[in-house]
């Protein structure tokens, strides 16, 4: 299973490579929904209380974490475009790859491509936002379980949408309502790093998000299978 | 005792999203059989090979082959292994080279990388067209790529859904050795085709369907002897025309 993880993995990264569909279109895409949000709201308007911060810092976590999920669904949707186009999907099913290893590469690549997009992301937003940070190590954990999560439930709902026709308008609507959670408890966490704000348990979120990315893991890895046949 | 036929289908239906593509099929075909499997577009014909191959389903009726039952879920998966589909798509990755195409698909299906190069070699494809994207490449180039990977599985049921279309006449005598040298060499070859005159030609046996059923099954004229259509040792070479290894479009290409 791990060889044919890191088999679908490389090849994934090495058509990015190739293609470079991340870099030059989802990319762009999610800075310019980071910068729509960062104009729609006006960073004159401040928070009502004691913090002193503008609505665009307060709410800028959040802001994010939509730019990183609506981006991760162009990624997604693009992962299993590139099996289903040219009937591949059914050349892996031929060749007896572990539908496990399907699942965990596609789910690693997508992972290494947001992981990458949330780097530029972010630092868009430090700039456009102009948020503060106060605890490095639980950002970090916040953006690695965050990202699992909405790698390995994502990876699971466009696998089961990638033998439709309507596959590109129902993965948007399968995947967000799933992903709802994650973007609660990642959204909660990453304020909890950038204020310190004890009003908001931010290593108690991550630990949702930790449990959400170990029940994805455990449901994709056994229902894969079974979804690659049906597909 | 006679050895077991290769494809056994009894009263076999195939539905597709409830459509019946095949409607009852009772079939038998033995090891080192070309059968050439004819009918009118919507026939049932890809259905048929799709069944054989363990990707489309059985829904009803009973259906063994190379010695799995389609009915079941593990030695289905078993079944794709051992068999080789050249289908309408291509199996191919666009964004892909040639090369970078059947070391993947090589390592997917657990084959030897040292088997790409001879392949490669074989087809005409270890020099220019190895480096260029499959997107490059022309429909005949892609069907090209597409025969290397599965020359590189070496089946031992070849299904082969229109393998002359888009390929020129040096591509078809090439498909028509490599159906020959996987016979000589213990395989057995289903074979769709429009092109009845040249796949007529090396068929031992053609059905005909219709419908989803096999409204008739009749033996070919017995091939021409091997005096003077020799199998090559080795397998057979593909013999580019001119142009043939220029990639279609100038595109972006990696290297």
């Amino acid at each position: 299973m791990l060889r044919d993880t890191w088999l679908m993995a490389v090849k994934d990264l090495r058509i990015e490579l190739g293609s470079r569909v991340v870099t030059a279109q989802i990319l762009p895409f999610g800075l310019l929904v980071l910068i729509l949000f960062g104009l729609a709201i006006s960073p004159d308007l401040l928070v009502t209380g004691d913090a002193r911060r503008s609505v665009l810092e307060e709410i800028a976590p959040g802001l994010f974490w939509l730019a990183v999920l609506l981006s991760a669904l162009m990624a997604l949707a693009r992962a299993f475009a590139l099996e289903a186009d040219d009937g591949n999907l059914d050349a892996l099913r031929m060749a007896g790859i572990d539908p496990a290893g399907v699942f965990l590469g596609k789910a690693l690549a997508v992972a290494v491509q947001l992981v990458a997009i949330e780097a530029v992301l972010g630092f868009g937003a430090v700039v456009v936002f102009g948020v503060p940070l106060s605890d490095p190590l639980l950002l970090a954990v916040t953006l690695v379980l965050a990202t699992f999560s909405i790698t390995l439930a994502g990876t699971l709902y466009a696998a089961l949408a990638s033998g439709l026709r309507s596959r590109d308008t129902l993965v948007p609507l399968l995947v967000l309502p799933v992903l709802a959670p994650v973007l609660l408890g990642a959204t909660l966490a990453t304020r909890d790093a950038l204020f310190a704000d004890p009003a908001v348990p931010g290593w108690s979120w991550a630990m949702l998000l930790a449990v959400f990315s170990l029940l994805y893991l455990g449901v994709g890895m056994l229902a894969f299978g079974p979804l690659l046949e049906e597909t | 005792m006679p050895d077991s036929p290769v494809i056994e289908l009894r009263g076999a239906i195939s539905l597709i999203d409830r459509f019946p593509a095949l409607a009852g099929v009772d079939l038998t075909v033995s090891e080192g059989e070309i059968l050439l499997v004819r009918g009118p577009n919507g026939a049932g014909k890809s259905t048929l090979l799709r069944l054989c191959a363990g990707l489309a389903p059985l829904s009803e009726g009973y259906g063994e082959v190379l010695g799995f039952r389609l009915g079941d879920r593990r030695q289905r998966r078993e079944l794709r292994r051992q068999t080789g589909l050249l289908a309408h798509s291509t199996f191919l990755y666009d964004e892909l080279t040639v090369e970078e195409n059947l070391v993947f698909w090589a390592r997917a299906n657990r084959i030897d990388l040292a088997a790409v190069e001879p392949v490669l070699d074989r087809l005409a494809l270890s020099n220019r067209l190895r480096t260029v994207r499959v997107a490059n490449l022309s429909a005949g180039q892609r069907r090209r790529a597409s025969l290397a990977v599965l020359v590189c599985r070496r089946p031992r049921l070849w299904l082969l859904d229109e393998p002359h279309a888009g390929l020129d006449v040096n591509g078809r005598d090439f498909v028509d050795g490599l159906i020959k040298h996987a016979i000589a060499f213990g395989a057995t070859v289903l074979l769709a085709s429009h092109d009845y005159d040249r796949a007529g030609d090396i068929a031992s046996r053609t059905i005909v369907i219709s419908g989803g059923q096999i409204q008739d099954d009749v033996p070919s004229a017995p091939p021409a002897p091997p005096s003077t259509r020799p199998v090559e040792p080795g397998g057979p070479r593909w013999r580019p025309g001119t142009g043939d290894n220029e990639p279609a479009s100038t595109g972006r290409r990696t290297s």
